[in-house]
């Protein structure tokens, strides 16, 4: 059959098939593009705007005045005081929340990787942080944990004789930072405790049997295996953190210093109306995140690679 | 000397165990301490040194509803299960026809689009937050809950296309080359022979995308009041509350966390896969 097509249908077969392998590329497109098309039209078209209105001098109050800003706006938020601060405690808020829980979620994974009784239920327990909605478990640190009064901690010190802090007074970016890492520990040790759980039992057992020590299994075969995993929650709890407005909205309301990025923008649209600034604003935190996600990533990675090259 | 290896193995097996207890207690100390501090009268929750034995009441939960005359949280509620469950819904009718052709029927450069769905999540809220509150007052939408349905749905999208392209690449392209041969078209094919295989992925999906959107606070914050205020918002009203009311502080919180700790509890295991992209099994 081909043999008598073959002389002059050359050409009209290229014809069909070129449609079709489009029509048919886009049959396989077509079930993506519901999902790709909302997030563009979600997500990325009010990032333009805000870009657009990043360039304008524009206090809601005051709507008549606006006009084209150029660059002033990046330049106040990056000259300002406030906003500059603001840049820092988002920095330093990420790496200590991130690095603290990340450190404290691998001691606990390795201790339930063991076998013990009631293993679940520590477990279980352990995971609760996780699971308080983030606002409640902000309030229970302000009122219930912190409070100087009638606050548990300053209540438990009382029994031990201890003095009496106001913790979010004194030390307000430590305060917060402390709820956070009780929350986001709990997320470290799951994406850890799955990681060691996935380790090859029989490489372990081998190099037990060759004699190596539990510092050196773990130093040169967990560690290097758990690398993608702690990679993994770095790079989620950076996502979450460098965003994180709850924590700082309730336990201190942005003050004493505690203001980060997210909560500043916040602050500069809703409450001081400054749509320009506010815009700027938000795009450095858009270029910070960027920078943390492939910074960490990096690091991490690289400082893997030097351990199992020196293995 | 093996029976002193043993003994030795023994104990530290027992240490080991003492030890993640202690740390487990430690860490649950703060939601107890709420529990019980939620059953108090207002007068036993603030004192100093903190009272263990005092007599239990349900008072913080009667003030929480509103017996006191303060404003009921139950719109509040209401307005959250909404938002969550109908964002949740939207997210998996979304999710799993895109997830379809990313992992079973796999477009060109599948791996692109999938980083571009990650690559939203690293867009920090804020940076689009003062167009979408524009939007929204210029349109009417304002106080809507409706309009955070929408927005809720491209918060969870991403991580739902994540998670659902690594569930639905375990379902045997085979069963759906059977179906396809049959004649089925993909609306069939999803919801008759994908779905079934991948639900309890799809379930975890569904719980992960519910939590979040429940917990949400900074678009309800700025984009609600009085009507669409959810759960979040209303717990915010407490924020500079004082003393005299601690219990019913306590109780708000934990009646607000109750929906999200009874799933995650359900779902630890699914919890760990979806938190974590799919990527770790």
């Amino acid at each position: 059959m081909t043999a008598t097509t073959a002389p002059y249908a050359a050409t009209p077969v290229r014809a069909t098939r070129q449609p079709s392998a489009r029509l048919r590329a886009w049959a396989t497109r077509a079930p993506l593009l519901p999902a790709l098309i909302f997030m563009i039209i979600v997500t990325q078209l009010p990032f333009v705007a805000t870009l657009v209105i990043s360039f304008f001098h524009w206090n809601s109050l005051y709507p008549k005045a606006r006009h084209f800003a150029g660059f002033d706006n990046y330049r106040e938020v990056l000259t300002d005081p406030d906003l500059r601060h603001s840049v820092w405690t988002t920095v330093l808020l990420t790496v200590t929340v991130v690095l603290v829980s990340l450190i404290l979620g691998l001691a606990l994974a390795l201790l339930l990787d063991h076998r013990f009784a009631g293993r679940g239920v520590v477990r279980t327990l352990l995971i609760a942080p996780f699971l308080v909605v983030p606002v409640a478990a902000a309030l229970l640190w302000k009122h219930v944990l912190f409070n100087p009064e009638y606050g548990l901690l300053n209540g438990l010190l009382h029994y031990v004789g201890g003095p009496q802090p106001d913790w979010i007074s004194n030390t307000p970016l430590i305060a917060v930072e402390a709820a956070l890492v009780w929350q986001w520990t709990p997320f470290m040790m799951l994406i850890l405790l799955a990681g060691l759980q996935s380790r090859d039992p029989e490489q372990m057992e081998a190099a037990r049997v060759d004699g190596a020590s539990e510092w050196q299994v773990f130093r040169y075969l967990t560690l290097p295996h758990l690398r993608r995993y702690l990679e993994l929650g770095a790079l989620l709890g950076s996502i979450y953190i460098v965003q994180n407005f709850d924590a700082v909205f309730t336990i201190t309301s942005g003050g004493l210093g505690t203001a980060n990025l997210p909560y500043t923008v916040y602050q500069t649209f809703y409450q001081a109306h400054e749509n320009g600034l506010a815009s700027a604003a938000g795009v450095l935190v858009v270029i910070g995140s960027i920078i943390i996600a492939t910074f960490a990533l990096r690091v991490v990675s690289s400082l893997f690679r030097e351990e199992v090259s020196r293995a | 000397m093996s029976g002193i290896a043993v003994t030795l193995k023994k104990h530290r097996g027992l240490s080991i165990g003492l030890l993640a207890w202690l740390v487990g207690i430690v860490f649950f100390l703060p939601i107890a301490w709420m529990a019980l501090t939620s059953f108090h009268s207002e007068a036993d929750a603030a004192t100093n040194p903190p009272s263990f034995a005092a007599s239990l009441t349900l008072d913080g939960y009667r003030e929480f509803f509103g017996a006191g005359g303060g404003a009921s949280p139950w719109p509040a509620l209401i307005n959250s299960a909404v938002a969550s469950v109908f964002s949740t819904a939207c997210v998996l009718l979304l999710a799993l026809p895109a997830a379809y052709a990313l992992s079973v029927r796999r477009v060109k450069k599948w791996t692109d689009v999938l980083f571009f769905f990650l690559s939203t999540k690293m867009l920090p809220v804020v940076a689009g937050l003062l167009p979408i509150y524009l939007f929204a007052k210029n349109t009417g939408m304002l106080d809507n809950i409706w309009y955070l349905v929408i927005l809720y749905t491209s918060m969870n999208l991403p991580i739902a296309v994540w998670m659902m392209q690594s569930f639905l690449a375990e379902v045997p392209v085979a069963v759906i080359e059977a179906a396809q041969i049959d004649g089925a078209r993909l609306p069939t094919i999803l919801a008759r022979v994908v779905a079934p295989i991948a639900l309890p992925g799809i379930a975890a999906t569904g719980l992960i995308c519910f939590i979040f959107s429940w917990n949400e606070l900074l678009f309800a914050r700025v984009l609600t009041g009085v009507v669409a205020e959810t759960a979040p918002v209303f717990l915010t009203g407490f924020i500079t509350s004082q003393g005299l009311f601690l219990a019913k502080v306590c109780a708000a919180s934990l009646v607000v966390s109750l929906p999200v700790l009874a799933a995650g509890f359900a779902a630890q295991d699914k919890l760990v896969q979806g938190l974590s992209l799919g990527a770790v099994k």
